[in-house]
């Protein structure tokens, strides 16, 4: 294992003295503390990285950044910490790293599918719109599997992940996205006038092209330009109002400037560490946003521009003055511009054999000289025709732009840069709703207008020199600061010195390649889109922007085109010969770079995936072995099993108790609502379909509420404590919506009225003692109340003490049995459960859950909202027009009642069911017909809504909902099964137990 | 995410509210006297505009409070906040293009 | 029409694929149809197919204000399924779910309709209550539709979870078999095709600005190229129904709300079928690419800006990563929101309109995808024939008159 053959010996950012042991492809590497992936299998001199989306052809590391398309590894740590698609290029290096190359079988060197290259002819864009199709049953079993197996790109993870990810809100005047030189100046400049700044930059280090190409090109103040950034950082550092987020990336600007972060707090190390999380994802409200994000070379597109060892000229740049290596020693730099002569120069110094061949006819005389002067050989007015070389480059062919019929003359090399020029990257700014504008000088979009408070700065604002760069941030970071409240004009910026800014020509393809036959001159690496596919889906008539993009998938890819999509433009313009900036960009979307889904969830897992709201009486359940269900967020419980029960014997058990001798329920979950003022039995006598001005204190009601469709919304029983002074009740599920709801009527509707609600639920424990022997359980814990029938009635309520805490007692039943519930405050729930646990034992007293609870109603017929209703039911479908009130002339959903098809005589209505087998207990859900032998489609006239096994009956009840089901009383009627024959049914009173209500008052 | 200013506790994320819909669509003071047609009209029938939209948010995770506001539905800008019971500002009822960008 | 197929393919290769004709035609506007399609949408292109294909009427136009299949047709999740509870709803949707097991063929383009199954988790009592009472009433309708246990269930989908212990574990689950996904820019361009081959002339880039009536009847159209006169005019453009009905001046009983969705990366072929979660709120599919595709709720206002909150977007995930813990490492590529118009009972509305010679068809909400050949086969019924077809007659606007509601959300209930 050698030191990296690539790599120089002096130079760079990387630490010589911290090697780094790392694994690619199963071959162990050596590289420092301070390079990315990439650069460290650079310094190797792997070029070989992977292999494409559809071709599968060799593909090697086209740039430094985060607009990488071709260099996505697989990286494993073990312990399920696998991930795909990760870009080598800005993956910091880390001890005992391990990554695979992708989309290869079974090898890198060898893919089999590489053989859709040669099919390639077969394979145009949108090929499989246009075959397929027969024999039919082949897609899904044939074509598909196939199309499937051979796209994608990385494995997805198999296990779990470890890892742990943290969300943090934060507030700032101006947060600047990027920390290059503009993004530093323009921190300066807001943090100088008094602004809280958050500058983030996506690097471990602050500076961008200043720690690479920079370093070199230019001085600062007389100085190399490591000293204004470090002075320029330490200010920012020792400045209270100013956070620096180095390894943050800025991956989404959402509306109303609700920026998001994501910073890597453990992912650039093997495992995060004890206590660390991998990500900490930012949600920053920002007054001001200013975006520094630079700008981002394009390749030239030419035929074969694709093979590992043909890169961006400005990628070199960074991996020779950034981590010292040297990529290559043959090089040719194909250009249209000339911001590649300096870096010409210096790979030349460095040790390599440079020519640059420019395709445009003149090159600026000063920057001619200066590189021939540096030992770089010129070719001006050329064009690349092709390149050769399997897994690295090894001849680029270059022919004159203006002569006629030439042959392409190869030229030997090892490496390629390529730069078709650069252009500000827009992606937050844009998808942000930021306006572009098209500059012809520049060749590329600018900003425009800003949608929410916004404004870019530097390379991104299309500025192409350091002086432009420092001075264009300074005046945005005082202009968001000025824009957010404070004073600021913008600092001097310090004397530059640097050569003249760069020009360009543009030139988005060579000529040919988007009609000439066999030439694969790539446009967008990732997705294998070349131009002759873009003039395919334009002669087949795919015009628009986004018809090209989604006919031929340009742009589609892991790095959304960053590097793809103006070349895509401009090829379209040419070919349709158009403006390009009347060709229009495809919508700009978050996020900036993939984020992952953990990340964007956070501590949002598990039991924090959604609250668990429990009972006070939720231990002693737990400890007596209670199933529990879902109800909401409830948990409740369902059912307490003995030794050997399954759910149907326990509630048979606890049913029977019920009937015989008394149950207890917890019914805390019940939503109470505390409603008060001068007018509230006003109040409630318009939300409810009943009459409530007349209830006297100390008395229960049972109401139902509409909606103002005429719909059953909830139901309860309401209490009134004081003239101006009611206990609502609502169902466990429905009572965060009723208190809205009331509020709504309340505010918006009826703000006359003197009435202020309370939610209550969690301060009152709610337990329900019921059965015959209810009233002997509770005698000796209650003091100051009579529990004698006489003096405390059913349907009443009283306040005392229940094992010596205060309570409210309300005597209402939903088994039928004499119940109480008793209400105490919810500290006190588990101490009152446990002396009537105790008080009852004796009396044969049974603990019961939700299921029993169900079935009792069941047998008195009583409904549950949500179950025996399901939000198309009205009072009179349910036989309860007796709970609606003829005398009021306005309640909420009154006018609806009365529209044409709720006044229909063959309404679905609440009836019960007697199956003819009293053993058989029909399904929940099940349909109900009248003609079992119809061949399907079946008239269906009802369904199931509750079914059960009556222990008091001792036989089989079901509620239903049937079309005229009133009418129907003794009508056989059936239920089809699944498998098996259908089940026969007669039509009943929906009321099986004590229908005359004897039980209930006792 | 949207920053509603809520009037009674100042600026606030958006998932503190609930939004209420349409706003200013009285309740019929006599349902009794209206039409299957006209009800309907209350119930179901909306503006939708693709514009300036006065709308009803409740502080739900807050005040508990209701208020109007008014936002463009193309831009999300929001324009103006102002309490239940009165009616949209003048100036943006006579002008249904504010907001829409800029 | 050129045809597509393998061999046609193959011939062009020779030839570099040089000779390919267009899809369709770039026509200029003519000043008078007797059939206007607004909106180019899938529901838009399919009517106006529908019409020229089996009424004989093609003397039509679809005038579309962007780029074909540009609204909620390219934004949507592409799920396909017909389980609805309601009788009109089953038949409405059935009947584009036969449609679409035929319509790569019929349109000599592939729709890469897949019916890998759609399967929807129940995770509390109540949620079991509601699917059986859905697969009761869809067996007796004729639709597929079958009840798995969670093993069952984790043996149809490997990626899924089926611990005890999570926060609302799986207790069951509902499979339509054929249901599935289909690749939802295909749907648009090969209608489009078919149509123009029929002579229907697509015009892109031309917005409707304003409706011209002649007393309660509908006479043509003004447009951003100009007027264009109709006898008939049939409205379909999702995400703008309210806009183009005020231009007619009348009012639907419709919302207008982002919906937004989102891909992970591509990986390789990792998720089988469809599986949605009403009570956790996720729905998720991988795309032929590799996608993960993964459809989030709607924002809570009114909104034709086609994004929405990034709060959403986390939920969705939250409820994805306890469905599908192993996903927790893969990364959200890309976000968008369409435009969804939605009806008090979550069902469209496809027939007349107060005025005369204009039909509308809209208000599907978040699923109108997979009803794309149906409604389009029946609104061109409906504009052909100036009365619904019996499985569409029931989605009228008089039900929000009458009451008659087809309550698909109501069907979904809530919990007690």
């Amino acid at each position: 294992m050698a030191e990296g053959v690539a790599r120089l010996e002096r130079g760079g950012r990387i630490d010589r003295a911290k090697p780094l042991r790392f694994r690619f492809d199963g071959r162990e590497y050596l590289g420092y503390a301070g390079d990315t992936l990439a650069s460290a299998l650079l310094a190797n001199g792997v070029h070989l990285v992977g292999r494409s989306f559809k071709y599968h052809r060799p593909r090697g590391i086209l740039t430094a950044g985060a607009e990488e398309p071709n260099a996505l590894v697989r990286v494993e740590r073990g312990d399920g910490r696998s991930d795909p698609n990760t870009r080598a290029t800005t993956l910091p290096l880390f001890n005992d790293l391990e990554a695979f190359p992708q989309n290869c079988r079974p090898g890198l060197a060898f893919d089999l599918l590489a053989v859709n290259g040669l099919l390639a002819p077969l394979f145009p864009a949108g090929f499989y719109y246009k075959t397929f199709m027969w024999p039919p049953a082949f897609w899904k079993r044939i074509y598909e599997p196939r199309i499937r197996a051979a796209a994608g790109l990385g494995e997805a993870p198999r296990r779990p992940d470890p890892d742990r990810y943290l969300h943090r809100f934060a507030h700032c005047e101006v947060l600047i996205a990027g920390g290059g030189p503009a993004g530093i100046a323009a921190a300066l400049a807001a943090t100088r006038a008094g602004a809280r700044v958050i500058l983030a930059e996506a690097q471990p280090a602050f500076g961008g092209w200043l720690l690479g190409e920079g370093a070199v090109r230019a001085r600062i103040g007389g100085e190399a330009p490591d000293a204004w950034l470090a002075e320029a950082l330490a200010e920012l550092r020792a400045a209270p109002n100013c956070r620096l987020l180095p390894r943050t990336t800025v991956f989404g600007c959402y509306d109303h400037n609700l920026v998001g972060l994501l910073e890597d707090v453990g992912d650039h190390r093997l495992a995060p560490g004890e206590g660390r999380p991998r990500h900490r994802l930012w949600k920053v409200r920002a007054t001001e946003v200013v975006v520094a994000a630079g700008m981002i070379e394009r390749p030239l597109v030419f035929p074969a521009n694709d093979r590992p060892g043909i890169m961006l000229a400005g990628a070199a740049a960074t991996y020779l003055h950034r981590y010292a290596v040297l990529p290559g020693r043959e090089i040719v730099v194909v250009t249209n511009n000339d911001s590649v002569y300096g870096l010409a120069g210096d790979l030349a110094e460095a040790g390599a054999r440079v020519t640059v061949a420019d395709s445009r006819r003149r090159v600026p005389e000063a920057v001619a000289t200066a590189a021939r002067a540096r030992g770089v050989a010129l070719l001006t007015g050329v064009l690349p025709a092709g390149s050769e070389g399997r897994r690295r480059v090894r001849q680029i062919h270059l022919r004159p732009r203006d002569a006629g019929i030439t042959l392409p003359v190869p030229h030997a090399c090892d490496l390629v840069l390529m730069s078709g020029g650069w252009h500000p990257d827009l992606a937050l700014f844009a998808q942000a709703r930021g306006g572009l504008r098209w500059d012809g000088d520049l060749a590329a979009f600018l900003p425009d207008r800003a949608h929410w408070p916004m404004r870019c700065a530097g390379g991104a604002n299309g500025t192409r020199s350091l002086a432009e760069a420092i001075a264009d941030g300074l005046r945005a970071g005082a202009a968001a600061a000025r824009a957010a409240g404070f004073s600021a004009e913008p600092p001097t910026p310090p004397p530059v010195e640097e050569g003249p800014a760069w020009t360009l020509e543009p030139l988005w393809c060579v000529p040919g390649c988007s009609t000439r036959e066999r030439a694969k001159a790539f446009v967008d690496f990732q997705q294998d889109v070349t131009a002759r596919d873009l003039g395919l889906a334009l002669r087949e008539g795919y015009e628009s922007i986004e018809h090209v993009k989604r006919y031929t998938t340009t742009g589609m890819g892991t790095d959304q085109g960053k590097t793809g999509n103006l070349n895509a433009l401009g090829i379209v313009a040419g070919e349709r010969g158009l403006p390009v900036a009347a060709v229009g960009v495809t919508t700009f979307r978050q996020p900036w770079t993939p984020v992952p889904f953990g990340a964007l969830v956070g501590p949002h897992r598990g039991a924090l995936f959604d609250p668990v709201r429990r009972t006070p009486m939720h231990r002693w359940a737990e400890a007596a072995g209670a199933v529990f269900e879902d109800v909401g967020q409830w948990k409740r419980a369902r059912y307490f099993p003995r030794e050997g029960e399954d759910m149907a014997a326990a509630v048979q058990r606890e049913a029977r108790a019920v009937r015989e001798a008394c149950g207890m329920l917890d019914a805390s979950t019940l939503g109470k609502i505390d409603i008060r003022g001068p007018d509230a039995a006003e109040f409630l006598n318009r939300v409810y379909t009943n009459a409530w001005t007349k209830l006297a204190v100390g008395a229960c009601r049972y109401g139902l509420m509409l909606g103002e469709d005429g719909m059953v919304f909830d139901d309860g029983v309401t209490a009134r404590l004081a003239e101006d002074h009611f206990h609502m009740t609502t169902t466990t599920g429905g009572a965060a919506r009723v208190l809205a709801w009331l509020e709504n009527w309340l505010q918006t509707e009826w703000p006359e009225l003197r009435v202020w609600c309370t939610s209550v639920t969690e301060q009152w424990a709610t337990v329900t003692v019921t059965g015959p022997r209810a009233r002997e359980v509770l005698r000796p814990l209650v003091e100051e109340v009579d529990l004698g029938p006489a003096a405390f009635p059913h349907m009443t309520f009283r306040t005392g003490r229940v094992a010596g805490v205060p309570a409210r007692i309300f005597r209402i039943s939903f088994t039928g049995e004499l119940s109480f519930e008793v209400n105490v405050p919810a500290g006190y729930g588990l101490h009152v459960w446990e002396a009537l646990v105790e008080a009852g034992r004796p009396h044969g007293l049974t603990v019961y859950g939700t299921e029993t609870m169900h079935l009792l109603r069941a047998e008195k017929g009583y409904i549950i909202v949500g179950q025996d209703t399901d939000g198309t039911v009205t009072p009179f479908d349910l036989g309860m027009g007796w709970i609606v009130s003829r005398k009021k002339r306005d309640f909420v959903g009154r006018r609806s009642l009365f529209r044409s098809d709720l006044q229909r005589p063959d309404r679905k209505q609440l009836v019960g069911l007697l199956t003819e087998d009293p053993a058989r207990v029909l399904e929940e859900g099940a349909q109900i017909v009248e003609d079992p032998n119809e061949p399907v489609p079946m008239r269906m006239i009802g369904h199931v809504t509750s079914s059960y096994m009556s222990p008091t009956l001792g036989r089989s009840i079901a509620l239903a909902l049937v079309a005229g089901g009133r009418e129907r009383g003794g009508q056989r009627l059936w239920v089809p099964q699944l498998d098996g024959p259908p089940v026969a049914v007669e039509v009943t009173s929906p009321v099986f137990y004590d229908p005359a209500g004897e039980r209930l008052h006792v | 995410m949207l920053r509603i200013p809520c009037p009674f506790c100042g600026p606030r994320a958006e998932i503190e509210f609930r939004c209420g819909g349409e706003a200013h669509i009285r309740r019929p003071p006599d349902p009794e006297a209206l039409s299957d047609a006209e009800w309907a009209d209350y119930l179901f029938m909306r503006r939708n505009p693709k514009g300036i939209h006065f709308e009803r948010w409740f502080h739900a995770h807050g005040c508990q409070r209701w208020f109007n506001l008014a936002r463009h539905t193309v831009s999300d800008r929001i324009l103006a906040v102002y309490p239940m019971g009165e009616g949209p500002p003048a100036e943006l009822s006579a002008a249904p293009e504010a907001g829409a960008d800029g | 029409m050129r045809r597509y197929s393998i061999f046609t393919l193959a011939r062009n290769a020779l030839t570099g694929h040089r000779d390919w004709p267009r899809a369709w035609r770039s026509p200029e506007p003519r000043p008078r149809y007797e059939v206007v399609i607004v909106g180019g949408g899938g529901h838009g292109l399919a009517t106006a197919y529908y019409l020229a294909r089996e009424h004989g009427i093609r003397d039509v136009a679809v005038l579309e204000k962007g780029w074909l299949g540009g609204g909620n047709t390219g934004r949507n999740t592409t799920i396909i399924r017909s389980n609805y509870l309601h009788d009109e709803s089953a038949a409405l949707y059935d009947h584009a779910l036969r449609l679409w097991a035929g319509l790569s063929r019929e349109l000599n383009f592939n729709v890469m309709y897949s019916d890998r199954g759609v399967m929807m988790l129940a995770h509390n009592v109540h949620d079991v209550q509601i699917f059986k009472r859905h697969i009761y009433a869809n067996r007796l309708n004729g639709i597929d539709n079958e009840w798995l246990t969670p093993e069952e269930a984790g043996a149809y989908c490997p990626p899924l979870s089926i611990d005890r212990g999570a926060r609302y574990p799986m207790l069951g689950a509902a499979l339509q078999r054929r249901g599935g996904v289909a690749r939802h820019d295909a749907v648009a361009w090969g209608y489009a095709r078919a149509a123009d081959a029929l002579g229907v002339d697509i015009i892109q880039n031309c917005e409707v600005t304003a409706i011209r009536r002649r007393g309660d009847r509908v006479v043509g159209l003004e447009t951003t190229r100009g007027a264009i006169a109709a006898d008939r005019v049939g409205i379909v453009v999702a995400g703008h129904s309210s806009v183009l009905a005020e231009m007619a001046g009348f009012r639907l009983p419709i919302e207008s709300y982002p919906l937004q969705a989102l891909v992970s990366e591509p990986v390789k072929p990792v998720f089988p079928c469809v599986v949605m979660s009403n009570t956790v709120h996720a729905y998720i599919s991988q795309s032929d690419k590799g996608d993960l595709v993964i459809g989030a709720g709607t924002d809570q206002y009114v909104s034709y800006s086609q994004r929405g909150g990034i709060q959403v977007i986390e939920h969705t995930l939250e409820a994805i990563l306890e469905l599908f813990p192993i996903f927790s490492r893969m990364r959200l590529m890309r976000q968008w929101g369409g435009i969804v118009d939605v009806t008090p009972d979550r069902s469209p509305i496809i027939g007349k309109t107060p005025v005369r010679g204009l039909y509308i068809n809209c208000g599907w909400g978040t699923g109108g995808f997979k009803a794309t050949p149906g409604s389009g086969h029946l609104f061109a019924w409906t504009i052909a024939r100036d009365e619904p077809h019996p499985i569409n007659a029931p989605f009228d606007l008089d039900r929000f008159v009458t009451g008659r509601l087809i309550d698909e959300a109501a069907a979904a209930a809530v919990a007690h």
